[in-house]
């Protein structure tokens, strides 16, 4: 798995420069401005990606949690385990470019819109867990209550966001959900597509680098890690 | 069963474990005109969300010792190995818990309502979303306690851990009071608020279950 | 792996127990086998693991490698069987201060009042409690005990549950001679009986006549 991971996060890189740099191109330099948001549009090429991603991230993350809670499969912890961070990097990115998006928009960085609320408790929600994974010392005692709470988080995720939808009903509709009549010109949606492409790449990468460091970390006592070769860690 | 009598035994003889949440909530509501300004009309206005944020935090302060205190004498490792389902001594414990620390703060929220000028028609409501929104705060809580069984000062944590989860419980118990404040249909509210306890009530004790045999096993 | 399961007289058994404390591998490898009849003394120093071994045993615990059987299952399948044919008396007492020890000790016992009632169950009690030199505290709160007190009202429950299997985790702390030869007597009569005791202690014991198989750790902290 150690040595899987260091081989595929050379691709993943790539992929994602590639993607990202396509993406970038197209969204910042060929697709026209929005007649009414003007060039300020243009940050929903990094904040649609990271919020897609915050959740994507949060889904992998309770997924492999119950994998290790039903088959006790250490190395789907070590996936939730190194996930959290970067979920909870790119919920605060999401966030972040939200509120920057908001100033021009609605005049105020900060407005409690549905979706930024629904963000901000997922942020809440990686916080905690990785409290609660600092918190407790034992590694297998704070796996498995890591692994519970985000279990429990992900049943939560849709009633809290279905509440906080009915609490403010005043907000957009969704952009992306309508992808087969797509209310976006194609010379748009396509760089936002690839930018998706791009940050799942990120991820990924970002995953396989943080793998690597955290099977070493636990796995420090095993025979195999002392014989690796310092110099290039193979 | 037993385990309810157990509990509700200890609390009859220590009053301060239903009595303490019970004067926070007091404390904290009476906080709100001290700190806005006692116009009535303002006071209407923020009652609901007061009072149900108020309830809020008085339950998550009453949830810290719903598992430390048996988790330090050893009562916990006892249940854990007793061979009766976890999941069944957990429902009876964490019902004791509501009717120690949730049921006080409904029977008492109605003079609170008072001092907030909350509306008249709101009464009813505000009995019914916290009856059954506590209840469900007590499932949902009880998730956040077990988890951090094994920890001295969890308190904090604790908070971090359950606040969010507690969102949509917040939502829907305030909503409807506010609601039922301005003279509207409530019953959408209340049945969400009855899924949620459906929903908490019969999967919250396998969370709870499950992490305290965790928190057992962590603990020397 | 499953060991051979010719003899059934094993109760509690396992094979290449490992248990590590972050980078410090504490037990390694150990085998345990506990028969009905027989007893085990889990010797080592302070902090050598006999704690953590015996309670990763009975399923308290996490252990790094290793499989545990009870009567020849494995564990993970039959642990409510294991459990309700086990009495654990840990470092913890188990014993709530808010309630007196009649009250803890029908609620650490719950088929005393099941099978006879609380009025019959209170006199049984209270005889074993007498024995233990501690019956005129039967209503006190627990709170009011001393430490030696508290430890003879959890001891009490080798007496009034019929478990097969006794793991006892130092069970002489805090008692007095009184005591010691209490628990020691108890421990004969249940071997004698077809029982199991697992225990751990300082000090040293002997069970005359019954031979006591000993498990030494070795590792430190």
């Amino acid at each position: 798995m150690y040595r899987l991971a260091g081989r595929l996060a050379p691709w993943f890189g790539g992929l994602c420069l590639l993607s990202l740099a396509l993406g970038l191109y197209l969204g910042l330099v060929v697709a026209p401005a929005d007649y009414e948001q003007g060039d300020s549009y243009r940050i929903i090429y990094i904040h649609v990606p990271a919020a897609w991603m915050s959740m994507f991230v949060y889904v992998v993350m309770a997924t492999s949690s119950a994998i290790f809670l039903i088959w006790r499969l250490k190395i789907a912890d070590v996936v939730a385990e190194a996930s959290a961070p970067i979920g909870a990097a790119f919920t605060a990115v999401a966030l972040l470019t939200g509120s920057f998006w908001g100033k021009p928009m609605w005049g105020t960085w900060w407005i409690w819109d549905a979706r930024l609320t629904s963000e901000l408790l997922l942020l809440f929600l990686y916080l905690g867990y990785m409290a609660l994974r600092g918190a407790l010392d034992t590694p297998q005692g704070s796996a498995r209550a890591a692994a519970i709470l985000a279990v429990v988080g992900v049943v939560n995720i849709p009633i809290i966001h279905f509440s906080v939808e009915w609490w403010n009903t005043l907000h957009q509709p969704a952009t992306i959900s309508k992808l087969d009549k797509p209310s976006m010109h194609i010379s748009m949606l396509r760089p936002l597509l690839l930018m998706v492409l791009a940050f799942q790449m990120l991820y990924f990468h970002n995953l396989m680098v943080r793998l690597r460091t955290l099977i070493l970390t636990r796995e420090s006592r095993a025979s195999w890690v002392a014989e690796l070769n310092p110099e290039t860690g193979n | 069963m037993r385990v309810f009598k157990r509990d509700m035994k200890l609390a009859v003889r220590s009053a301060g474990q239903w009595l303490n949440p019970l004067l926070f909530f007091v404390i904290v509501v009476t906080l709100f005109p001290l700190g806005i300004g006692p116009g009535p009309a303002m006071l209407a206005t923020i009652a609901p969300g007061v009072l149900w944020v108020s309830a809020l935090l008085a339950m998550m302060l009453s949830l810290d010792a719903l598992f430390a205190n048996d988790f330090r004498d050893g009562t916990l490792e006892q249940m854990v190995l007793s061979g009766h389902p976890l999941t069944v001594m957990v429902l009876g414990k964490v019902m004791a818990h509501w009717v120690i620390s949730g049921l006080p703060l409904v029977l008492l929220s109605p003079l609170l309502g008072l001092l907030m000028q909350l509306p008249e028609e709101a009464y009813l409501t505000l009995l019914a979303s916290l009856f059954l929104g506590t209840l469900s705060l007590s499932f949902i809580g009880a998730i956040g306690a077990a988890l951090i069984v094994s920890l001295n000062q969890g308190g904090v944590l604790l908070s971090l851990l359950v606040l969010p989860l507690t969102v949509p419980v917040l939502i829907f118990g305030s909503g409807a009071v506010a609601a039922a404040g301005m003279g509207l249909e409530t019953s959408a509210h209340l049945s969400m608020l009855m899924a949620i306890v459906f929903l908490s009530v019969s999967l919250s004790p396998l969370a709870i279950a499950g992490a305290l045999r965790v928190g057992v096993a962590a603990g020397r | 792996m499953r060991p051979a399961m010719t003899d059934s007289s094993v109760l509690l058994s396992a094979t290449g127990m490992s248990i590590w404390r972050g980078e410090h591998l504490l037990v390694d490898e150990v085998d345990v086998c506990v028969s009905a009849g027989s007893i085990v003394q889990i010797q080592g120093s302070n902090g050598s693991g006999k704690t953590t071994l015996l309670r990763a045993l009975i399923g308290l615990a996490e252990f790094d490698e290793g499989e545990i059987f009870w009567r020849g299952e494995s564990v993970r399948r039959v642990r409510d069987d294991l459990h309700a044919n086990l009495i654990y008396l840990g470092h913890k007492a188990g014993i709530t201060a808010g309630l007196t020890p009649l009250e803890n000790l029908l609620s650490l016992c719950p088929e005393l009042s099941a099978d006879k009632g609380e009025s019959s169950s209170r006199d049984r009690i209270r005889q074993v409690l007498e024995e233990l030199g501690i019956a005129d505290r039967i209503d006190l709160p627990s709170a009011a005990l001393s430490a030696g007190q508290q430890r003879r009202v959890s001891l009490a429950r080798l007496r009034l549950q019929s478990a097969t299997l006794w793991v006892l985790d130092e069970p002489l702390t805090s008692l007095d001679v009184n005591g010691y030869d209490w628990v020691k007597a108890e421990i004969q009569r249940h071997v004698g009986e077809g029982g199991a005791v697992m225990f751990t202690t300082h000090q040293a014991l002997v069970f005359d006549p019954h031979p006591v198989q000993s498990i030494q750790l070795t590792g430190d902290l």
